[in-house]
């Protein structure tokens, strides 16, 4: 926890390529870069954002509405740079681990990506068709997106869960969710 | 003596028939929740939270005490059966204590982990309830420019101090502070960061933050690397320990509380430190230490009982100051927020029935939690199989419950995927997501001080620094930052013209 690069370690700081036998380019393998991009692209929005704002000195507040903007831009693009040099020079995060977690294989977008997508489905429909519907379709996409194969019981499942949340949370906690299209039949 | 009176007092509040069932449904909650894997006790307290949301607030806070040592006695459980914990304050336990549960030991593992989290949570609970009207007492002398000098302390140290890349934590950092600017300025009433849109005036509310980043973030991230093959779950019976595993564990569980409850209540706490010292102590003091990494129950007994004292140890800052340093506490944190509640040095003064309603169900919650966890035991193992695709979509579909709940706004849910993603995207990349978290909560809090100590002197500097506190702190600060830079020089110079490999000691 002593060094700035704390992931260099193994890797000799200085050596840009660390001998391994990379794709072409530079910027191979380098995808952290887009972080560092991230932050920068963020820094540049907020102190944008902060110098749009009307602050005419007052008395009664001598630091203003744009000096924290400032600092916070200010940190986000100092980390980009020093991010970014960090992984110029073979520095990587370190992906997270855990008790379901397979970092052996790449990311696998096809999990993701439905996930994604049934996530912003619900989103969309959750006013009109109501959360019992909608909080269906979430939980069998999910499931279905997650690789699971037994299609009649995730189903009823999902029934289940969506119903039941909704008279749970109406009858025990006084939160009406939406009924939607089932409006009058709950 | 007056500690003892409001204490009482306290039960008076909490053990009402109808609090305590809620203090069960919390325990029981809060278990189940934190047992399942990838569940961490945020996750569980931030997943939780709207449940609570319906009722009054001293039933909501008793049953959050619940959840809370619920969510913390099911992570172990877990990292015991399960090995490879989700939580870093776990990770120690589950180095000895899988072990154990492969060589057959697993009944004693979780008997020396609950029975030690109960002496810990309950020496630990005690200590909060002494501690916290000093840490008020002494918190009300101080001004805006201690006060934000303490915040600043507290974001550095979660940054700096934990994780093993520097610029990825303060780059986290910038991401919790940035979100944390949205919404109305408080002084001036200008919008920041809203780009128009009406929906971001009143800001993120903290409880989308969490619940997106810790539970949406982690399903979206474990789909993406999600094993086939499930891991193995080792079966258990009744938790249960010899007479030699109750003298072999009595002391580590002493010594864990007393490491525990320090680091939780510094405002720079967090429990990877003392568990860690913990097992070290353990391992250097045990009779055989040739079994450390073969399933020494000391090694379980200290950790965990380190890990249950910094939580409740943790609850000092946060009640005394308002000041989360733990992720948990964060969620708590936001929990008050959201009852209209402000934690802080009046918040004794102000609800006192609140406070130690809080604190006399912390000690109710960790009694339950031993009375019905011993013998659930093996119920809560079968949880560990669940089939992980119901386990995740799960997650997405409670996640998503609970942030639309807070509002009925669909908004919410598209902050709930946006912040998921930033949380995936962390996740790959080794960004820790504790200083995004508490950046977004502390920093408009150490924003309104900052303008307020700048105000009493009239714009001058010098209002930074005119208390003591607020220096001796800006010291230690600086202390954090320059350290790493020194042991590298120092280590550099000293070791340079012999060996070129530092010497592991420094290292700690």
């Amino acid at each position: 926890m002593s060094a700035v690069h704390g992931t260099t370690g193994a890797g000799g700081p200085g050596a840009t390529a660390p001998g391994r036998p990379g794709p072409s380019g530079a910027l191979a393998g380098r995808s952290e870069l887009g972080v560092a991009a991230f932050l920068a692209a963020l820094g540049v929005l907020v102190l944008v954002d902060a110098l749009g704002l009307h602050a005419p000195y007052s008395q009664s507040d001598p630091v203003g509405p744009k000096t924290v903007p400032y600092v916070v831009a200010a940190l986000l693009v100092v980390c980009a740079v020093v991010l970014a040099v960090d992984v110029l020079r073979g520095g990587r995060g370190e992906s997270e681990g855990g008790e379901d977690v397979d970092l052996t294989h790449p990311t696998d977008w096809r999990t993701v990506l439905p996930l994604v997508a049934v996530f912003a489905a619900n989103i969309a429909l959750v006013d009109t068709l109501g959360w019992v519907l909608s909080g269906t379709l979430l939980f069998f996409g999910s499931v279905v997106a997650l690789g699971s194969r037994h299609y009649v019981r995730d189903l009823v499942i999902s029934a289940l869960l969506a119903l039941g949340s909704f008279y749970g949370f109406y009858l025990g906690l006084g939160i009406p969710l939406p009924a939607g299209l089932l409006e009058g039949v709950l | 003596m007056e500690v003892l009176d409001a204490l009482a007092q306290g039960f008076v509040t909490a053990a009402t028939p109808v609090n305590l069932l809620y203090a069960c449904i919390g325990v029981l909650l809060g278990t189940a929740v934190g047992v399942l894997p990838g569940l961490g006790p945020a996750m569980t307290v931030a997943l939780l939270l709207p449940v609570t949301f319906a009722l009054e607030p001293t039933s909501a806070f008793i049953m959050f005490a619940g959840i809370y040592y619920g969510g913390m006695y099911g992570g172990s459980t877990t990292s015991i059966l399960l090995n490879t914990p989700g939580e870093s304050s776990t990770v120690v336990t589950a180095i000895e204590g899988h072990k154990m549960a492969r060589s057959g030991r697993a009944a004693q593992a979780l008997a020396t982990a609950a029975i030690g989290s109960f002496v810990a949570g309950t020496i630990g609970t005690a200590l909060l309830a002494f501690f916290a009207p000093v840490v008020v007492r002494f918190a009300i002398s101080l001004g805006a420019p201690s006060y934000l000098a303490i915040m600043l302390l507290s974001l550095i140290a979660v940054t700096a101090v934990l994780g093993s890349s520097r610029v990825r934590g303060f780059s986290s950092l910038g991401l919790g502070l940035a979100i944390g600017l949205i919404g109305l300025d408080p002084v001036t009433g200008q919008s920041r960061l809203t780009f128009g849109e009406i929906q971001l005036v009143d800001g993120i509310d903290i409880v989308v933050i969490a619940v997106a980043i810790f539970a949406v973030g982690e399903a979206l991230w474990v789909a993406a690397h999600l094993k086939r093959s499930s891991a193995a779950v080792i079966p258990v019976g009744r938790p249960w320990m010899s007479r030699e595993d109750w003298g072999r564990s009595w002391k580590p569980w002493l010594r864990g509380t007393a490491y525990g409850f320090p680091f939780g209540a510094l405002p720079a706490g967090g429990a990877e430190i003392p568990t860690f010292l913990s097992y070290v102590t353990e391992k250097r003091l045990a009779k055989k230490p040739e079994e450390f990494g073969h399933g020494a129950i000391e090694g379980v007994a200290g950790p965990e009982a380190a890990n249950n004292a910094s939580a409740a140890g943790t609850l000092v800052p946060m009640l005394a100051l308002g000041l989360p340093t733990n992720a948990t506490a964060a969620v708590m944190l936001a929990a008050f927020i959201q009852f209209g509640i402000q934690p802080g040095p009046l918040l004794l003064e102000r609800e006192p029935q609140l406070v130690w309603g809080l604190i006399a169900s912390l000690f109710i919650g960790n009694t339950l939690l031993l009375l019905i966890n011993l013998p659930l035991a093996p119920a809560w193992a079968k949880l560990l199989q669940l089939p992980r695709p119901y386990l995740y979509a799960g997650i997405i579909f409670f996640a998503t419950l609970g942030a639309y709940s807070v509002n009925l706004q669909w908004f919410d849910l598209v902050l709930l995927l946006v912040l998921g993603l930033l949380g995936f995207m962390m996740r790959r990349y080794g960004l820790p997501v504790l200083p995004l978290i508490i950046g977004a909560i502390i920093g408009p809090l150490a924003e309104r001080q900052l303008r307020q100590a700048l105000q009493l002197s009239a714009g001058s500097p010098t209002g930074l620094v005119n208390e003591g506190i607020a220096v001796a702190t800006y010291v230690i600060i600086a202390i954090i930052l320059v350290w790493p830079f020194v042991t590298k020089f120092v280590g550099r110079a000293r070791t340079a013209p012999t060996h070129p490999t530092p010497t592991p000691t420094e290292r700690t």
